[in-house]
């Protein structure tokens, strides 16, 4: 059986919100008409940002490489249609800031065409690893769950380890979100595909798919599509939130804890989106780079709820317009889940490749109750899924003591928002958390500079001296040298007096003159 | 073998004896107030303070002489908010605080006399000569050192952009709290 334990354990704490599925739970999947403008971010996974690879005027074909990656944690970014690039512009991003970044401009010509010299692996069941891995990389696929990780980095296990499970998480305990439900139910047997290459990639034997009991159908449709597949077992599990947290759903499956600081196949699995199966699918049989992700918007204040097949780089505010648009009253439309999502300041935010879901929420779905002081109830530390203390690291946070924030472990936070949600008070606790996290950032960021500025002046002042010495040592060469000559001219001018005997060098004149 | 390992045993400890008294016996004291101020500085030995360095600022500032905590415009108030916490007196405001900045040079009107490069403490400036120099932004310690020497007047410090790599959350405002 393999470390997959037989009976499902809960983790710590965790909340029930409400749900809201049933919005869009029944909406089937439809391709997004084709945007009249992409704007296609350079930055859309964790890592080093890409370096733009076309110029302005450029025809692209979909799939055709326009961001080159930076690095080894990094990914590159593709065209999502054919088209002509306009320029690279900076435009509004969905990042909390509200601040631009780097995007490609792509205006599609209608023809959708893949590069035709995108090519899938043959045998890609049977393939090296290290092809598939490569296949992988090159194709700009990033875990599609919201982390946005590059996923040939987590299809390599490292020297010595190996991962003797590979967890597909198709639990999508974000309230609202129904996009990779819908997946499963329609596109199980491509996703078992990608399992079958992804195990081949791992070379491991045992694959589980952990799916919430929320979403009958998906489970259904996988378990048919699982049958004939015999190493790979699909699991219901109840529902709580923040169960898809990574490390959480290893607990519940395998009931052993990642530690702090260590990733998932320290543990031996590894944990991998379905929608993340199905790009690798496209990407190792035929080559298709990620260029496309479904979205799920909805809210109560849509006019017509909606799972949409949509080109990365489509600004929002194409699919809300898709989607009827908004209702009067929208309070405010969030970008991903409504616990971990960010609130928009402008529609024009493009999809990227890590946007599960749009909402546009009405005021009575979001809550903006003021502040209150904490009344130390200790909520918030029975609902913490890592069991830490949030109330104590808001605390340190809301008072500026960043050298403490790593005694609370603020580091090993996931930013679920249970703390948040079942907070009497309403105190913003994840905010403070994302202030003490930046702040902490910031403050290494400026000892490493110091201690860094510190080496260079130090270089820089050596090196001045080392210049100095080697001027001193010229010098006095140069000294020495003058003086040799001088004295070996008097020493010639005194054997010219003397009896006739060649002088060659100074040294013997020297002799000469001594007595 | 016996002896061998006594013998090497008793010269181990004889030898750990001994660094040890001398670690205690020469031990040099350095002040640690001195140290936690210089810690508080960039380290740019940059002189803007009229130190002649950032270790020299920080013994005129522990030695209990009047000397202003506002001194160093690369660490801005960050440093004077640090300093002051230090001595335990009161922030003060700083002169000239126009947040974080950065050197440019416009490179079209730069001869290539590398005067900046040779006044710039960290070496964050590349150029050679009769060739335009430029600044690495991430170096560049906000010191003005290079703005003196420039015979042409082509460098700026200019404000380092916002951008979602520097962003900071804004703090929650905290509660409200209204007493009856």
């Amino acid at each position: 059986m393999g470390i997959l334990a037989t009976a499902l354990k809960k983790f710590h704490g965790g909340v029930h919100p409400k749900e809201y599925k049933e919005l869009s739970r029944h909406c089937a999947i439809e391709e997004l008409p084709m945007p009249k403008r992409l704007y296609v971010p350079m930055h859309q996974h964790i890592g080093a940002p890409s370096d733009p690879c076309v110029e302005p005027g450029t025809q692209v074909f979909k799939g055709q490489l326009i961001g080159e990656p930076n690095g080894f944690v990094s990914a590159p970014v593709h065209a999502p249609t054919s088209g002509t690039i306009q320029g690279i512009e900076e435009h509004v991003s969905g990042h909390p800031s509200g601040l631009t970044m780097p995007c490609a401009v792509l205006i599609p010509d209608g023809n959708d065409q893949w590069h035709p010299e995108l090519k899938g692996l043959e045998d890609p069941y049977n393939a090296d690893p290290q092809a598939i891995r490569d296949k992988v990389r090159e194709s700009g696929v990033v875990g599609l769950g919201g982390a946005t990780f590059p996923s040939f980095i987590k299809l390599s296990p490292p020297q010595g380890k190996v991962a003797e499970l590979l967890i597909i998480n198709g639990v999508e305990c974000e309230p609202y979100l129904t996009c990779d439900a819908r997946l499963m139910e329609e596109h199980s047997q491509e996703i078992i595909d990608g399992i079958r290459i992804m195990l081949q990639a791992l070379q491991t034997k045992q694959c589980v798919i952990a799916i919430e009991d929320n979403k009958p159908g998906a489970i259904q449709a996988m378990r048919r599509a699982a049958q004939e597949t015999k190493n790979v077992q699909v699991v219901s599990l109840p529902v709580m939130y923040p169960q898809g947290a990574e490390k959480q759903l290893i607990e519940v499956l395998i009931h052993r804890q990642v530690p702090s600081g260590c990733l998932p196949i320290d543990v031996g699995v590894i944990v991998h989106n379905v929608a993340t199966a199905l790009a690798v699918r496209e990407a190792v049989l035929f080559g298709h780079p990620l260029v496309h992700r479904v979205v799920t918007v909805t809210g109560l204040g849509i006019a017509r709820p909606a799972n949409l097949n949509v080109p990365v780089g489509t600004p929002a505010q194409d699919l809300i317009d898709h989607c009827g648009g908004l209702k009067n009253g929208v309070k405010k439309v969030v970008m991903g889940g409504p616990m971990m999502g960010v609130a928009l300041g402008d529609l024009q935010a493009p999809v990227v490749k890590g946007t599960s879901g749009l909402l546009a929420m009405l005021a009575r779905e979001t809550v903006q109750e003021p502040e209150q002081p904490c009344i130390r109830c200790g909520n918030c530390l029975q609902a913490c899924p890592v069991q830490l203390t949030p109330c104590e690291m808001a605390w340190r946070a809301k008072h500026d003591l960043i050298d403490q924030l790593d005694a609370v472990h603020l580091m090993d936070c996931i930013e679920c928002g249970s703390c948040a949600y079942v907070c009497p008070s309403h105190i913003p606790l994840v905010h403070y958390f994302r202030y003490g996290k930046l702040a902490m950032a910031a403050k290494k960021h400026d000892k490493d500079k110091a201690e860094l500025t510190r080496q260079r002046n130090q270089a820089k002042q050596a090196r001045a001296e080392a210049e100095k010495a080697e001027k001193e040592r010229k010098k006095e060469e140069m000294r020495l040298a003058s003086e040799a000559r001088k004295k070996a001219a008097a020493a010639s001018q005194a054997g010219e007096s003397a009896p006739a005997k060649p002088v060659p060098t100074s040294k013997p004149a020297a002799e000469e003159s001594a007595p | 073998m016996i002896e061998a390992v006594l013998s090497m045993g008793g010269m181990a400890l004889l030898a750990g004896l001994g660094l040890g008294y001398a670690a205690i016996k020469f031990h040099v004291e350095g002040n640690p107030v001195v140290e936690s101020l210089e810690a508080a500085l960039p380290a740019t030995n940059c002189g803007n303070c009229g130190f002649p360095g950032c270790h020299a600022y920080a013994e005129a500032l522990a030695s209990g002489e009047k000397v202003a905590i506002s001194l160093c415009s690369p660490g801005g108030s960050e440093a004077m908010q640090s300093i002051a916490a230090i001595l335990g007196v009161d922030p003060v405001a700083m002169e000239t605080d126009q947040g974080p900045r950065v050197a440019m040079i416009h490179e079209e009107k730069c001869i290539g006399c590398t005067a900046c490069i040779k006044a710039c403490p960290v070496d964050a400036i590349v150029g050679a000569n009769k060739q335009s120099h430029t600044v690495i932004a991430d170096m560049c310690t906000d010191c003005e050192a290079c703005v003196e020497p420039c015979p042409v007047d082509c460098i700026e410090m200019v404000p380092v952009p916002d951008s979602i790599y520097n962003w900071k959350w804004d703090k929650p405002a905290g509660p409200q709290v209204t007493i009856h």
